[in-house]
């Protein structure tokens, strides 16, 4: 089946670092900030999972020794676009879509959805204004006795019933389309949702967990990027390729929620869930915990960084990961389009890029 | 021996049957009462201070999100810490109480404002009289159903003072999801509002069977199940979805219990459990649930409806098993409350395509309403005027919950404004509406006296523009993302959560004018006739005198 089915994790593998963590994660916060706010290396990472602590100094540790030790530099921290990728403001509709299934879905509600319940609702409306004022007693002051029609009653029965079937039609196929099991080469990422942060792996590219905070206030404004929306490490994901986002809990229930990619999957602590999209555009795409999970429910943010391939590569070398199969898509054909937000050529911009 | 016809108006007067008027002594009256009318009072008084509360509580949710940034939340955290001689509140146990907010005020609509208005009230006092019997099959029964009520409504209040995990007070949400109502929230306010919902429970289930027996045993002659009003039909169907699903959240709820105290794992996987079971549980209920809720309102504006338009309602059969076809079916859709828990594509295909079947039985209705409409002689009295409104804004409530079934669709939806835009189009301003309609409907039957027709059409038009203005914007915001329950949100969000908040003081003024409206009636309004509505209004209640004598139909009326 596309899912992979309830999958009790005895001892799940993140509970305890879990539980350790809290306290701390506010201090790493800062630390991680503040340490990405260094030239360098926008994207610290804790080399190990079980002590996510140590990520803040390890991080520090990178930077002072940055000059001989990386090989590769981490593409600069991507500027993101207003409105893309995130709400706008006063908007009356969905976010602009970035994925197939998106695009598929965004579809259904804006041409089959809106419009239908929009002509019901003023069907219903004009209805309603026709008989208050053809049969209000000065215009109508005896009531005819008609209480049975059976043709009509038939015809509101069953036209109801072909217009669900008009929708149910695409709305299943929007389904099976989403559930369309990726590609043995897609990129595997695990997403866990903790209280309150959003932690990262890659075990494809042997990358360990690291863990994503909200930004605070003033360094999400320093940064250019949209407070209570902008998380300091962003999970880093390849344009034009499959991914799958295993996706976990690891004391309550939190929802992995990207609103300009489709995606909405619930972070169900013994669970791996699966969900499977291919972003088409380079870009910061915003989305927030979409499960009450407690105190700081609204402030786990989550932003997704997609990068070309080539320079998801290079940040995949930068975090020491290595490349798998799959990545090298070819580089000419995903590189920045036109209008697009990307930055230049890393090398170049390196060492300009604060976050 | 006399006997009276279903046809006999206001001319045949009971009041002058001193047995059937004779009232007991206050004490006895009020606390030890076996009269459905009584017991219908009190649940409509109680109904109407947790509205209050409830309603007082959406006023401060909206004025913290009038505006980005956290404005109030710290002071009242702090003010609930200092009531409770502890030291002030942190950040974290101020949106802590943000989240026992949200979870105080859904429990207390649902549960408390809400369910004991349409049942406890209205079916209490209307649907033995509608059917002919002089009271409930089961009076004690009756009178425990709503006096378990209070320690239930104090359980609740009560744990806002208590601690429940980060702060003070239960700030799960009203769906107690585990494992954030188990491992999550340690303390005993969680402990409390589940014992509370026990106990609303159990007087529900109780009032559900007393119910059932007086409808289908107490009918007076002639009344064929077939002929009862729509109101009763509607209180015969929602008292069967009420005994069947909430002994599911018993069970729910009490695993809870035992997860939180005893050390079992029904809901922890790490112990061999599942959270997505309690998920199942509680929607197995939780759906019905909102069917409980309108049902009854169905029915009153169904009554209403051919009152004014002087019409026997259009497709009557069709109308009462309707609601029964939403019943049955309302029992076999939770799961799209659950759409995004990770659940198989074969059971997200079945959820989506059960859930669309719902939309039919409630296009019938919806449809059935403007027939009884069309051809009518319509008065626009204020009950009609709530009515009218119901219909157009449950159709705008009920197309959204289209949008919604549609698993694929809802995976971006789920968990936004849209929902709550959704639920609150159908219960705030279908089930409130239908309350409303239904009070003033009735109040001259009830007091005695008529309410004020100005005030009456004046808070109507207040409170649907504030609503409105509420909860339309709501929209606006799910589609673009604004996922629910957060004290905060980014500054795009902020345009749209301006104008709700506005809509709340617009919708608040309404509410002043209906409190005003219900004074200044109890106090001063025209005394009412038996029936004050004219030839539209043919049910058994118009028989009788306003307010009706204490006991009546001591002689069965005999229906034709």
């Amino acid at each position: 089946m596309m899912k992979v089915k309830s999958f009790i994790l005895a001892g799940l593998l993140a509970f305890a670092p879990a539980m350790a963590m809290n306290g701390q994660a506010l201090a790493q916060n800062e630390a991680a900030a503040s340490a990405a706010a260094t030239p360098v290396d926008a994207d610290p990472r804790s080399s190990d999972p079980g002590a996510p602590a140590d990520s803040a100094d390890a991080n520090v540790a990178n930077v002072s020794a940055a000059a001989p030790a990386p090989k590769v530099a981490a593409p600069p921290r991507m500027k993101p676009t207003e409105g893309i990728g995130m709400p706008r403001p006063g908007e009356i509709t969905l976010q602009q879509q970035f994925t197939d299934t998106g695009r598929t879905a965004r579809w259904l509600h804006d041409v089959m959805l809106l419009p239908i319940i929009t002509i019901i609702s003023l069907l219903v409306l004009a209805l309603m204004l026709y008989v208050m004022v053809r049969y209000r007693r000065a215009a109508n002051p005896i009531p005819s006795k008609t209480s049975h029609n059976t043709v009509i009653e038939v015809v509101w029965t069953v036209v109801p019933v072909l217009i669900l079937l008009a929708i149910a039609v695409p709305s299943i196929g929007l389904l099976a389309d989403q559930y369309r099991p990726a590609p043995k080469d897609a990129l595997t990422v695990k997403v866990t949702g903790y209280q309150w942060y959003w932690g990262y792996e890659y075990p494809d590219a042997g990358i360990p967990e690291f863990v994503s905070n909200m930004l605070p206030e003033d360094k999400a404004k320093a940064n250019g990027e949209p407070y209570l929306l902008a998380p300091d490490n962003r999970l880093v994901l390849p344009v034009g390729r499959p991914i799958k986002l295993i996706i976990t809990g690891a004391d309550v229930i939190h929802s992995f929620a990207v609103p300009s990619l489709w995606v909405k999957m619930d972070a169900v602590p013994g669970r791996l869930n699966e969900k499977s999209f291919t972003i088409d555009k380079p870009g910061v795409y915003y989305g927030q915990c979409s499960e009450l999970c407690g105190a700081r429910h609204g402030f786990m943010p989550i932003a997704i960084e997609a990068l070309p391939p080539a320079q998801f590569d290079q940040w995949v070398l930068s975090q020491g990961g290595t490349l798998t199969g799959g990545t090298a898509a070819p580089a000419g054909q995903m590189g920045p389009q036109q209008g697009s937000t990307l930055p230049g050529p890393p090398a170049s911009e390196a060492g300009t890029t604060t976050l | 021996m006399t006997t009276i016809t279903a046809d006999h108006h206001g001319d045949h007067a009971h009041g002058h049957d001193h047995d059937a008027d004779h009232k007991p002594a206050f004490f006895q009256r009020w606390f030890m009462s076996t009269n459905h009318k009584d017991i219908g009072t009190l649940y409509l008084i109680f109904a109407i201070i947790a509205g209050i509360i409830g309603g007082a509580i959406s006023g401060l949710m909206r004025a913290e999100l009038a505006e980005p940034g956290i404005q109030y939340l710290q002071t009242w955290a702090n003010m609930q810490h200092s009531l409770l001689g502890v030291e002030p509140a942190t950040l974290d146990q101020a949106y802590h109480l943000w989240n026992a907010l949200i979870t105080a005020h859904g429990l207390i609509m649902v549960f408390f404002m809400v369910m004991p208005a349409m049942i406890g009230g209205f079916g209490n006092w209307f649907v033995p009289i509608m059917i002919g019997a002089p009271d409930m099959a089961f009076p004690r029964m009756n009178n425990i159903s709503f006096w378990l009520l209070i320690p239930a409504f104090t359980l609740l209040l009560g744990s806002a003072f208590v601690p429940g995990g980060t702060g003070y007070g239960a700030g799960t949400g009203w769906t107690v999801y585990a494992p954030l109502s188990t491992s999550g929230s340690a303390g005993p306010a969680v402990d409390m509002a589940i014992l509370s919902l026990h106990i609303a429970g159990a007087s529900s289930i109780l009032g559900a069977i007393n119910f059932i027996t007086t409808i289908l045993n107490m009918r007076a002659p002639g009344m064929t199940l077939h002929k009862m009003p729509l109101f009763v039909w509607s209180v015969l169907v929602t008292a069967f979805l009420l005994l069947l699903a909430l002994p599911v959240l018993a069970a729910a709820i009490t695993m809870l219990l035992t997860d939180r105290n005893f050390g079992t794992t029904f809901y922890d996987a790490a112990g061999g459990g599942d959270p997505e079971l309690y998920q199942h549980l509680f929607w197995f209920f939780g759906h019905p649930e909102v069917y409980i809720m309108i049902l009854p309102g169905f029915g009153i504006i169904s009554q209403i409806v051919s009152t004014f338009s002087r019409k026997p309602v259009f497709g009557y059969l069709g109308m009462a098993y309707a609601m029964v076809a939403i019943g049955v079916v309302g029992f076999v859709v939770w799961a799209h409350h659950m759409f995004t828990t990770g659940m198989s594509v074969n059971v997200k295909m079945y959820f989506t395509a059960a859930t669309m079947v719902i939309a039919v039985p409630t296009g019938i209705k919806i449809f059935s309403w403007i027939a009884t409409i069309w051809g009518g002689s319509i008065s626009f009295k204020t009950p009609m005027v709530w009515a009218l409104g119901f219909i157009f804004l449950f159709t705008v409530g009920g197309v959204t919950g289209v949008v919604l079934a549609n698993g694929g669709v809802d995976d971006v939806l789920h968990d936004t404004y849209y929902v709550v835009a959704h639920f609150h189009y159908v219960l705030s301003l279908g089930a409130v509406f239908g309350l409303f309609a239904g009070f003033y409907y009735w109040f001259p039957k009830m007091s005695g006296r008529m309410y004020n027709e100005f005030l009456g059409q004046l808070h109507f038009w207040v409170f649907f523009a504030g609503v409105n203005l509420l909860f339309f914007p709501m929209h606006f915001l799910g589609l673009s993302g604004m996922p629910r329950r957060y004290p905060d949100y980014p500054e795009a969000f902020a345009y749209w959560n301006g104008i709700a908040s506005h809509g709340y003081e617009v919708m608040a003024a309404g509410m002043l004018i209906f409190f005003v409206n219900l004074i200044w009636s109890l106090a001063a309004g025209r005394k009412a006739e038996g029936n004050p509505w004219g030839e539209g209004a043919t049910t058994l209640e118009w028989t009788l005198t306003s307010p009706p004598p204490f006991h009546q139909f001591e002689t069965l009326p005999v229906v034709d």
